[in-house]
């Protein structure tokens, strides 16, 4: 089994918009994505995507249509509002900004600077 | 949506949001059976990985935001469900709440309209007082001191950011129209009812042009005065009275309710009209002030501006004006001395509101613990903790705002009577109604006593140990809730027995007081104010005249044995206060000491039987002519001459207002309690003086025959002799008026009435906290008790007696009885320093007090606990054994 990590704080919401961001998605193809596209390194709990799910709903960053699926199911198919995509790219840059400074403390060889 | 609409469409929602899930749910299994799975295996999978669909469920209800209302709601639903299930509970709850909350209200509704409520004025907070201010004046001992005429005039003329009005306490007779009778006058300023923004009710106020000497005598009368003696007949507009003997025209009406220096005045007249002497000086000081403030002055500028005021006053007029300066203060209703016992009174109501709490409280932690099943089962359905106990507290809120809202109908219901109850006249009693602070107040209370009683059940909410909970059927009472209990009926004890000591305390005193000699024979004696025939005044020999008069015509009514005139008598309002000192050398009047003057006629020792310890007392030989003299009390006696012999000695009396100051002591009397019983220990100036009538300078006569009643004792009970002796004494004019006649015993009856009516009080409560208390430790037993039936079977299985099982039951109690009782004694020990702070006349805490009323407490305690014990001690051990 491949090792799996848990998920910072906050950022299963980054990823939510994220994955919303590229087109109308319902919930279980997001918790699938999910998966897929970190190569099963990160693993949502699925219990967790739901309310995630509403309170970003309620927020008002995504927004969510009843509608069929390629198979002729009706699912709830979320989309990124203006104000999600506003809030996907502040967060995306800040995350970027954070993991740059943490890849940089991590290179610093050991025994101190050079 | 917003909220609302997410409100409104919330079955909507639910449906939307089981669809997702189900979704979610049958695409997992699809894809699981698409990798090989069988299909119950795949949908365990599906589900497990999910997570438990319900808890999913309530986190996206949280998700939404209006989560809190829509709970608020289901929880109301179910508190009202469960309270019609148990309506025996319900009853119990809501009753003693009801008692809690609608005597605390009945009584902050007293606080509310004594205490807080504005004066009946437009923009109340821009009025404020007047008063004088100077190094000799001892307001400890007066109060604050009035302005004189002429300053309040110039003061009046020269403020730019006050508006200043001013009234006189007076007083006249009114005779015509079915008349005479002695009325309340105020001489008041032409802008006073302009600078307190009151209309007329009828007709206008006193013109400028009226206010000064010499305009034409016109009044103003007032609404209850109109209505008593014109049945509010318009026509009496422009009608004339004759107000001592002076023809008035009323102009004017005053509104209903209308009061000035709180209460409401019978007739009006202008100030500027009064010609007596004492106003034109600036040394007298009878002018109350009241002023507005100009917009945008404040209460610093007024004051700045009035020193300037003052100073000037000071330079122009150095004998009268030389340290006399004016302070304004916000103006505030004048309620006396009722503030502590009002305050008494609701801390009093306060401790059985909180006995009432710890009462439901115990009775809901009982049934919390009976429903820690039901309450694990929510748990393991995915409630949280929060949510419990927020449904918990929403429980014990809808109880207390059911137990408020019928404690507010008592209260509503119980207030007048109340009110009717207090001793004497309540101050502001006319402000004392139901309004928006009280009912505040009320929900206030309702909702805060609801979440304290709540509170204890609500965290006893389950969370851990589920399982043991679930298993075990809600028997095995936890450690902690049995301590809860019993902490519970110890604070009731307690709070019980600081009520039942400090209305013991309360009973002694009245007790003690009663007993105390006033000084004075009050049996038989009946006091009066008189109102001589307004044409005898002008002249002081007619005036004497007219007493003399008076006096014979009193003692020819038949039953009457003796009568005597006096300025101030023991027990009621009213008293001349002036300093002393034993020789010539007399320092400054804030230096001296002082002592009680009463004038009287002779007859006064024989009316009031006073008793006479050296000397003589004042008698006929006491002329104008012959030297002043006066007796002495023997408290003055003793703090003036220790043990030397005062007769023959004399006084200086410089305030007087005699021509000489100097009086000869010709005899000592008992002291009298002139401050009432209760009062006089610890009255600031308890000496006295008795000074004769008689030898009342000419200049004086006026002033003191406006002040002076009779005393009369009688053969037969005194308030027979009031009908035949005011029509004696009608005189020959027929507009004498004899007027609040009372007898002495009322007026010693009355002195004790404030403590009277605490022990009643006390009593009250106590007597509810009692009954409450035994309750709640009958309550508590039981229940612990019956938790306890199995054991208890066991223990007679194997072979106790009754008498040891009744042991173990009261073993219990005994423990919380003591504590409770220790804890109560050391809090009234407290209670009873602030109860000697606020009650005059009360005694110090004593042991005997508490070995009278602790074991009332343990005795009602103990008696409460026997029943549950006995039925222990009944119970049939197979029975028991079977229990569950």
């Amino acid at each position: 089994m491949n090792p799996k990590s848990d998920l910072p704080q906050g950022t299963l919401d980054l990823l939510i918009l994220k994955i919303v961001a590229l087109g109308p998605v319902h919930g279980y193809a997001i918790a699938q994505r999910l998966e897929q596209v970190s190569q099963h390194v990160v693993q949502v709990p699925q219990g967790s995507l739901y309310p995630a799910l509403h309170r970003l709903e309620n927020r008002g960053l995504l927004a969510a249509d009843w509608k069929e699926t390629e198979t002729g199911r009706e699912a709830k198919f979320y989309r990124l509002t203006a104000k999600g995509r506003t809030q996907l790219e502040a967060e995306a840059a800040s995350w970027e900004r954070l993991t740059g400074a943490v890849a940089l403390i991590l290179k610093l060889s050991e025994g101190g600077a050079e | 949506m917003n909220w609302w609409q997410r409100l409104l469409h919330r079955s909507e929602m639910e449906e939307n949001l089981d669809k997702e899930l189900r979704f979610h749910l049958e695409q997992h299994t699809k894809e699981l059976i698409s990798r090989g799975f069988s299909a119950a295996e795949a949908r365990r999978r599906a589900r497990l990985s999910l997570g438990g669909p319900e808890q999913v469920k309530e986190e996206c209800r949280d998700a939404r935001g209006t989560r809190w209302l829509e709970d608020f709601g289901q929880d109301f639903r179910y508190a009202l469900r469960m309270l019609r299930h148990q309506p025996g509970f319900a009853a119990v709850a809501i009753l003693t709440l009801a008692l809690g909350v609608g005597a605390s209200t009945v009584m902050f509704t007293v606080v509310n309209g004594v205490l807080l409520r504005p004066l009946p004025y437009p923009e109340p907070e821009k009025l404020v007082a007047m008063h004088g201010h100077s190094e000799a004046w001892r307001t400890d001992l007066f109060g604050e001191q009035n302005v004189a005429y002429p300053d309040f005039l110039d003061c009046q003329r020269d403020s730019r950011s006050l508006t200043l009005a001013g009234s006189l306490f007076d007083g006249g007779t009114i005779s015509g129209a079915g008349l005479p009778e002695y009325v309340d006058l105020r001489e008041i300023t032409s802008n006073l009812f302009s600078v307190l923004r009151v209309n007329l009710g009828q007709g206008r106020a006193f013109l400028p042009e009226e206010d000064r000497t010499g305009a034409a005598p016109v009044m103003i009368l007032g609404y209850s005065f109109w209505q008593r003696h014109f049945g509010g007949r318009p026509d009496v507009l422009g009608a004339s009275l004759s107000l001592d003997d002076k023809l008035y025209t009323v102009i004017g009406i005053a509104p209903s309710g209308f009061r000035l220096r709180d209460s409401e005045p019978d007739v009006m007249t202008p100030l500027g009209q009064d010609t007596a002497k004492f106003l034109q000086s600036r040394g007298a000081h009878p002018v109350g002030v009241v002023a507005r403030l100009q917009p945008g002055a404040t209460l610093t500028t007024a004051q700045a501006e009035l020193r300037l005021i003052g100073r000037d006053l000071a330079q122009q007029y150095k004998d009268t004006n030389a340290d006399r300066s004016f302070v304004v203060q916000p103006l505030r209703p004048d309620i006396g001395d009722v503030g502590p016992t009002i305050w008494l009174l609701l801390g009093a109501v306060g401790l059985v509101l909180l006995i009432a709490c710890t009462n439901v409280a115990s009775l809901l932690l009982a049934r919390a613990i009976s429903r820690e099943r039901e309450l694990a089962m929510r748990v393991a359905l995915g409630a949280g903790r929060g949510r419990l106990v927020r449904q918990c507290l929403t429980e014990s809120a809808v109880l207390g705002l059911f137990g408020g809202a019928l404690g507010v109908c008592l209260a509503a219901w119980g207030f007048r009577p109340f009110v009717a109850l207090w001793p004497g006249t309540l101050p502001r009693v006319e402000e004392v109604q139901l309004d928006w602070r009280v009912l505040f107040f009320a929900l206030v209370v309702s909702l805060l006593s609801g979440f304290l009683f709540g509170l204890a059940p609500a965290l006893r909410a389950p969370v851990h140990k589920l399982e043991l909970v679930l298993r075990g059927g809600g028997r095995g009472v936890a450690v902690s809730s049995r301590r809860m209990h019993s902490s519970f009926v110890i604070s009731e004890l307690a709070l019980a027995v600081v009520l039942l000591v400090s209305a013991g305390m309360l009973g002694r005193t009245l007790l003690h007081l009663s007993s105390l000699d006033p000084g004075v024979n009050v049996r038989n004696v009946l006091v009066g104010r008189m109102a001589l025939s307004p044409g005898t005044l002008a002249d002081p020999a007619k005036t004497r005249a007219a007493w003399n008069d008076v006096l014979e015509r009193a003692r020819r009514v038949p039953g009457v044995q003796s009568v005597a005139t006096v300025d101030t008598f023991p027990m009621r309002e009213g008293d001349n206060e002036q300093g002393y000192w034993t020789s010539a050398d007399v320092p400054p009047a804030n230096k001296l000491p002082f002592a009680l003057m009463t004038c009287v006629s002779p007859d006064y020792l024989k009316v009031m039987e006073i008793s006479l310890r050296r000397g003589r007392f004042l008698d006929d030989r006491d002329t104008l002519a012959t030297t002043p003299v006066i007796v002495i009390d023997e408290v003055l006696a003793q703090t003036a001459f220790g043990t030397q012999d005062p007769v023959g000695k004399r006084l200086w009396i410089p305030e007087v207002g005699y021509a000489s100051n100097v009086f000869e002591i010709v005899g000592v009397v008992g002291h009298v309690r002139h401050w009432g019983l209760a009062g006089d220990d610890q009255a600031k100036i308890r000496a006295q003086i008795y000074y004769p009538f008689s030898q009342l300078p000419d200049g004086l006569m006026h002033r003191w025959s406006q002040l002076m009643s009779i005393a009369v004792r009688t053969e037969i009970p005194p308030l027979a002799e009031v009908a035949s002796l005011r029509s004696e004494l009608k005189g020959a004019t027929g507009d004498q008026v004899l007027y609040e006649a009372r007898t002495m015993e009322q007026l010693a009856s009355d002195s004790l009435a404030r403590q009277r009516f605490l022990l009643l009080l006390f009593g009250v409560f106590a007597g509810l906290a009692l009954v409450l208390a035994c309750i709640g430790i009958y309550g508590v037993l039981a229940y612990l008790t019956g938790q306890r039936v199995p054991e208890i079977g066991i223990r007679m299985a194997l072979g106790a007696r009754p008498g040891s099982v009744i042991w173990l039951v009261l073993r219990q109690s005994l423990g919380m009885i003591v504590i409770g009782t220790a804890l109560g004694t050391a809090a009234a020990l407290a209670g009873g320093r602030v109860l000697q702070r606020l009650v005059e006349g009360m005694q110090p805490t004593e042991v005997s007090t508490f070995v009278v009323m602790i074991p009332v407490m343990v005795l009602a305690a103990l008696f409460a606990s026997f029943l549950p014990a006995r039925r222990a001690s009944r119970v049939d051990p197979v029975i028991a054994l079977r229990q569950d």
